[in-house]
């Protein structure tokens, strides 16, 4: 009679059970908030019962298992092979387990060679996520799970983290998109996530187990899993006891230990575990003493504006509603601009109910002595809110925020806003707007962070920051995102850090990652003199304060930092002179209802996701389009746009059976710009040339099983689905070389191609074992040096193609590359002619400047449409590069695609009716260099720089503040340098 | 976010040979410790930075955009952090950093850290890039033949004190002989080296034997460990402030690191050279040095092996020779970029030597190692369906509790 214990101590929970003979004859599960060792004595306690004085073997497991087990001098098993004994144990068929927990998610491969692994950094924190989620649309965890059950539809969300999901989730909720359908598609976004960074080239197939705390409560997440991975129900196992997994396993283990201990034993070395001090990374505490902190209360007491009671105002009035991320801010403001009206508050996951609420308070309190003239509206909500409540006139979030901040303080040098979402900041000088930073996507989503996390703790904001300010040793988070900082407040938790380092620490991670990812400085003297903080999460002065600390500066923040937004508006308001406002008035506003459906729009390939709201009276608002078509308001003339050219020419290449029959190529990554060289090439030769699909989401889901790095470009990973495609086609040859070398345009001091690009075959070959099926081709050439080319084509292809001659190849690469420079030179004069369309006709132009990749659809979501909605001439980085000399740069300039855009960069500087905004994928390592330098070439020649990180994040909100700013801005320089000149 | 204008950076001058300090950033201690003191030989003052705490990091972060890879950040992060910390006259030293030109981004760190210098008030320090492709020379530091040579019996004397360390330290009976022991011979090699006249090779040669001897004679266990190889780009493989001391957390789980030495790093870039005229085409000549470089450092290489064979009690390193010859079943030589394929063959060879265990280190987002690291495990496994990998990245935010538990399951899972 053998009696075993098992204990896991996961990132966010305790489990314990207790074996006796292989039966479970006791099992706990808790919650620890991070008092890891007085949990666990705690839950040992409860198992007295069913050990009585008997002897046992126990084993310790979960991620924070490891310093207990190690202080207790206890065998520790880690967690994942736990599964694996539970599993053995059980002794059920199973092919696979898939194991979900608070911070890791894990997979288990138990059949055709075992294999166990857990999900890479950027997937961290699935528990932790799910909680967010919930706490972002205001609902409990259970109350999602009820909500996903009834979803109509999915939406597409980035399933990359909980960052870049978050970020396509929050434009959701602020389109009106119905919370149940959201919360469906956060599981699957999960699921997602989980193949994708799991399964390696593996079929995820065969009997599979679904453990751990999320897959055991969450009915919503389990079907999202059954229905992707088509499972029959035999083959989909939940099994009761899902969550003690690890304990069980843990158990098990045990009893191969020799010691043997008691119950009282066992629990004197826990309890002696709390008791022990522990190391981790201290930061400075924020304030020195009380006496410090209430001076610096007192300081920042002193930034306000003036106030004045509605109740004793007659006259004009003018409103701002800032319809943030997460929160929702309504300002009013007098002739004068004194505060009449504010309101803060969360918009709970539904802004327009809000709204409307706050419409009626103000038009209450207005009474009939207090006239509004105009009503304006800005944030991310700003289109949906604008539609509903007839407000005036809608403004981009930056413009409100510069408008505000000059306001205050007519002198701002710099201004810096951190929201739920974004963080944006100005640098100001001679009067006009220097330059605008704006987070890239992996910094979204800091501001909002602090608060889920603060909720997910049991604390309200105000309260959590509060904690903040003494905390004796702050903790380091790190800085790089949310997702990362996660997991080291897992690991601060796990080495005993309490909620007040927690909290300081958070807050500092926020500032670094605003100081060094977003705004860049070195030091306080780059910023300037007068810097004004705003923003909703100023608010809390544990952030105000690390940020003081952290550049040495003091800073200026208005006591309505958070509705500064929304005052700006009110500002803008102000300067349009309306005589009377058309917002909805009470009467209106008493039967003012709101539905939201979902629905897809098949006007265009891109299939986009649209939310149709309708409101009383009939009134129809779409969002979520990427372009006007859906809005039913008429084919505009369509204003030349590179992007469509050069793609709808890739589209139109075609090919003719050829003797020597078919060739398959996959549509991606340096395909965009070398297929008119293979595909001449092969017509030359009689090989028919096959292409893949356009990339589409859903080609993208085919090949995601295959990824084996999930941290590579999107680009990059979307060619495990092209490939796919081409198996549908039927083909038997693939062609796909390796180039190491691209074309050299002799710009730069070498002409590489980036690694991911040169040798994604290689990956490819490695993981998708169905190439060994067909014959896949993935030379290495030198196109850079065109007589080599010749004679190294004849020598590759003869081995595949016997009876080609030297004398073909030779005259199919003279073919080759002339299509080549012919279809360059034909870019060149589209991109010509657009030019002279766009001064013909006083456009704007923007350079979307990129890699030749970024034309496809599915990568740039879009954005090129969305700027030729806005009136906007579209050009590509390579219609321009060759109209300068090459560039000198403060880098070395060895990668061809890379060249362009410095020479595109300077283009722009030569020509005022110009932009540049460069798109990013996410991951590529190699513009972490670019981007610096096209920015400092773009600022040396007074040009705003403008640059949009790109990934799966299907959602175009983010995206359209950065174009709108970028618009606004230079629309606001125009405007005083005209008046400057007048 | 202020840039600064294009402009010129100080130059590593003659005179500054006399007047200047060069400080060379940490990678491998035994290694450049002895690369040092070639470089002092050839009348250099030279200088290795030790700075290993999170003000490095902290560093790094506020001079390098966060994006670049964890490498650049350290490394930058150390050479800041050492002239602040005013140990240094800002005057009177220079930076050393390596440049391969490949590829990849690292060939863009000498650029990096020259803003980044700027940035800090730092601009009058002139930088030195070391590297064998012609790039950025300084008039005051070349690098000639015998000092070349030299450095290579740096290398391998380093590869072969790491080797044998490696596999004594996991089983000492007293903790600590080993790196004694080590430390006693680096005193030995390195006074040998400080005599003025040049390093002989013959003299380091002849010393193999009684090195072996020295270290075969600490007292042992006896007991076995599991061997774990470690991988991965060549900075956070063996840096351990990059790897968040990686092989003291194997030792300490009972586990002996098994560490590819850096010759194999030297012979992959001077193959390379080779291997793409052979693709590509280009000029006899830099293939023929190439070739001529190749031979020399393969049979240095020999020499060691022999050396450890002939003595029989330590494993010797697999000789390039057949490294080379066994990439090409699993990868093509053609992948050139940052580790290339020699990663790949790396976790290739460790496994045909029996070390099944592997851990495949990363800096996070390392371009060449989605292809090469990750993108290669399931070659590998398809190839050794008992090969045991586990890909760890390495970055400023990374857990390192998520990282060690990660390796823990590896080891789980490790089999002798």
């Amino acid at each position: 009679m053998s009696l075993s214990v098992g204990i896991d101590i996961g990132s966010t929970t305790v489990k314990v059970v207790v074996m006796d003979d292989g039966v479970i004859t006791m099992k706990h599960y808790e919650r620890h908030f991070s008092q890891v060792r007085q949990k666990t004595a705690e839950m040992l306690r409860l198992a007295r019962g069913a050990i009585g004085e008997r002897a046992f073997t126990v084993a310790i497991s979960g991620s924070a298992g490891f310093g207990v087990a190690k202080a207790a001098g206890l065998p520790f098993i880690q967690e994942v092979f736990a599964t694996g004994e539970a599993v053995r144990h059980s002794g059920e068929a199973i092919d696979i387990v898939i194991e979900l927990g608070g911070e890791d998610a894990k997979i288990l491969f138990l059949t055709g060679g075992l294999e166990e692994r857990m999900n890479g950094t950027c997937a961290g924190g699935t528990g932790a996520f799910i909680d967010q989620m919930a706490t972002l649309l205001d609902v409990t965890t259970d109350e999602l799970d009820q909500l996903s059950l009834r979803a109509q539809r999915l939406y597409p969300i980035a399933s990359r983290c909980g960052v870049f999901a978050k970020s396509d989730i929050q434009p959701l909720l602020n389109q009106g998109a119905a919370k149940e359908d959201i919360a469906a598609s956060i599981f699957q976004a999960v699921v997602d996530q989980t193949i994708t960074g799991l399964a390696q080239g593996r079929r995820i197939e065969g009997k599979i187990a679904f453990l751990g705390g999320p897959l055991h409560f969450f009915k919503g997440l389990q079907k999202r899993f059954v229905e992707t991975l088509h499972l029959s129900p035999e083959n989909a196992l939940f099994p009761d006891l899902g969550q003690y997994s690890v304990a069980i396993g843990s158990a098990v283990f045990s009893e191969q230990s020799a010691e043997q201990l008691t119950f009282d034993e066992l629990l004197t070395r826990v309890e002696d575990t709390a008791n022990e001090v522990h190391s981790a990374r201290y930061l400075e505490p924020l304030f020195a003493d009380e006496d410090d902190y209430e001076a610096f209360v007192e300081r920042h007491r002193r930034a306000t504006v003036p106030e004045r009671a509605i109740e004793s105002y007659e006259g004009n009035a003018y409103l701002g509603i800032d319809c943030g991320s997460t929160t929702t801010k309504v300002v009013l403001i007098s002739q004068q601009a004194e505060l009449l009206y504010q309101y803060y508050g969360s918009n709970r996951g539904n802004p327009v109910d809000i709204i409307k609420e706050q419409l009626q308070q103000v038009w209450r309190l207005c009474g009939g002595r207090v006239n509004i003239r105009a009503s304006v509206c800005t944030g991310y909500g700003e289109e949906l809110i604008k539609n509903a409540f007839g407000i005036d006139a809608g403004i981009v979030e930056t413009m409100a925020h510069f408008k505000a901040a000059r306001f205050f303080c007519p002198n701002v040098d710099f201004i810096l806003d951190i929201g739920g979402q974004d963080i944006k900041c100005f640098q100001v000088k001679n009067d006009s707007i220097d330059s605008i930073m704006l987070n890239e996507a992996c910094s979204s989503g800091c501001g909002s962070f602090i608060e889920t996390f603060a909720r997910s703790m049991g604390y309200e904001i105000a309260e959590f920051s509060q904690k903040g300010i003494f905390s004796q040793y702050p903790v380091d988070l790190g800085s790089r995102c949310t997702v990362f900082m996660n997991s080291s407040v897992k690991q601060a938790q796990k080495e005993g850090a309490g909620v007040e380092d927690i909290s300081a620490g958070l807050s500092m991670s926020v500032v670094k990652n605003a100081i060094y990812k977003v705004i860049r400085a070195h030091s306080a003297d780059e910023l300037g003199e007068h810097i004004v903080v705003q923003g909703g999460t100023f608010y809390n002065d544990a952030v105000l304060r690390s940020f003081e600390k952290e550049i040495g500066r003091d800073v200026i923040r208005p006591t309505i930092a958070g509705l500064m937004g929304a005052y700006g508006a009110a500002l803008y308001g102000r300067e349009l002179e309306l005589a009377e406002t058309a917002t909805m008035r009470p009467d209106q506003l008493a039967a003012f209802t709101h539905t939201s459906k979902a629905a897809q729009c098949g006007l265009c390939t891109n299939h986009c996701n649209l939310t149709v709201n309708t409101f009383s009276g009939n009134r129809r608002f779409i969002s979520g389009n990427k372009c006007e078509r859906p809005l039913g308001v008429g084919k505009a003339k369509e204003l030349p746009n590179l992007y469509a050219y050069k793609m709808d020419r890739i589209r139109n290449l075609k090919s003719t059976p050829g003797r020597r029959g078919r060739i398959g190529i996959p549509l991606g990554l340096a395909m965009f710009e070398n297929l008119p060289f293979w595909h001449a090439f092969f017509e030359e030769l009689g090989i028919e040339t096959v292409l893949s699909d356009v990339s589409s989401t859903e080609l993208y889901g085919k090949g995601r099983y295959t990824i084996p790095s999930d941290t590579a470009c999107y680009p990059a990973k979307l060619m495990h689905g092209h490939i796919e495609s081409l198996f549908e086609k039927g083909v038997d040859t693939i062609f796909y070389p390796c180039l190491t070398y691209n074309f050299d345009e002799h710009k730069g001091d070498n002409h590489y191609n980036c690694p991911v690009v040169a040798y994604y075959a290689e990956l490819m070959r490695a993981n998708i074992t169905k190439l060994q099926t067909v014959r896949f081709l993935y030379p290495y050439f030198g196109l850079h040096r065109p007589k080599d080319f010749e004679k190294k084509a004849y020598q590759y292809f003869k081995g595949y193609y016997t009876d080609l001659t030297q004398r073909e190849v030779s005259a199919a690469a003279k073919k080759a590359y002339a299509a080549y420079y012919a279809w360059q030179d034909d870019l060149k004069a589209e991109g010509a002619r657009a030019i002279a369309y766009a001064r013909a006709n006083g456009l704007q132009m923007v350079v979307l400047a990129g890699r030749p990749y970024h034309i496809d659809p599915e990568i740039n979501h879009g954005i090129d449409r969305l700027l030729s909605s806005f009136g906007i001439v579209v050009l590509t980085e390579d219609a321009v590069a060759d109209l300068v000399e090459p560039q000198k740069v403060n880098v070395l300039n060895q990668w061809t695609y890379h060249a362009r855009l410095y020479n595109a960069a300077k283009y722009c500087t030569m020509h005022d009716d110009t932009e540049l905004v460069q798109l990013v994928s996410f991951g590529c390592g190699i513009d972490a260099i670019t981007t610096d330098e096209v920015r400092a070439i773009l600022e040396r020649g007074g040009k705003l720089y403008t640059q949009l990180k790109i990934d799966e994040i299907n959602n175009l909100g983010a995206v359209k503040i950065r174009i709108r700013s970028l618009l606004g801005a230079v629309e606001e320089r125009r405007r005083r340098a005209k008046r400057r000149d007048a | 976010m202020q840039q600064n204008e294009f402009d010129s950076y100080p130059v590593f001058t003659e005179e500054m040979k006399k007047t200047h300090t060069i400080l060379l950033p940490m990678m491998l201690p035994i290694h450049f410790t002895l690369m040092k003191r070639i470089l002092n030989s050839f009348g250099y003052k030279t200088e290795l930075l030790e700075n290993d705490s999170r003000d490095v990091i902290n560093e790094g972060l506020k001079n390098v955009h966060n994006d670049t890879c964890y490498p650049a950040l350290l490394v930058i992060g150390q050479m800041i952090n050492a002239l602040k910390s005013g140990k240094y006259d800002p005057d009177k030293v220079a930076l050393m950093i390596t440049q391969t030109g490949g590829g990849c981004r690292a060939s863009n760190y000498i650029y990096l850290l020259r803003k980044a210098l700027k940035k800090s008030g730092f601009g009058q320090v002139p930088v030195i890039s070391l590297n064998f492709s012609g790039l950025d020379s300084s008039p005051g530091f070349k690098l000639t033949l015998p000092m070349i040579l030299r450095l290579v019996y740096a290398v391998v004397m380093g590869d072969f004190l790491m080797l044998i360390k490696n596999q004594c330290k996991p089983y000492e009976r007293n903790p600590g002989e080993t790196d004694a022991l080590v430390q006693r011979w680096l005193d030995i090699i390195l006074t040998s080296w400080s005599d003025g006249a040049l390093v002989s090779y013959k003299k380091m040669k002849a010393l193999y034997p009684r090195i072996l001897e020295d270290f075969a004679a600490i007292p042992k266990t006896g007991e076995k460990k599991v061997r774990v190889g470690i991988v991965g780009e060549i900075y956070v493989k063996y840096s351990p402030m990059g790897n968040n001391h990686l092989e003291d957390f194997l030792l300490s789980e009972g586990a002996e690191p098994v560490v590819p030495g850096l010759i194999d790093f030297c012979l992959y870039c001077i193959y390379n050279g080779i291997e793409d005229r052979k693709l590509y085409g280009g000029k006899m000549l830099t293939s023929r040095i190439n070739g001529i470089a190749y031979d020399y450092f393969v049979a240095k290489q020999r020499d060691m092996i022999e050396a450890i064979k002939r003595h029989g009690v330590f494993d010797p390193p697999m000789p390039f020779p057949e490294t080379n010859r066994l990439a090409s079943q699993y990868i093509s030589h053609g992948v050139k970029m940052g580790e290339g394929w020699l990663l790949t063959v790396e976790m290739a060879e460790l496994i045909h030597e029996g070390v099944r265990n592997i851990v495949c280190t990363q800096p996070f987002g390392c371009l060449p190692n989605h292809i090469v690291g990750k993108g290669m495990i399931n070659e590998i496994k398809q190839k050794h369906p008992d090969a045991n990998i586990v890909a760890i990245d390495y970055d400023p935010g990374a857990s390192e509790v998520n990282q060690q538990n990660r390796i823990k399951l590896m080891l789980a899972n490790a089999s002798f």
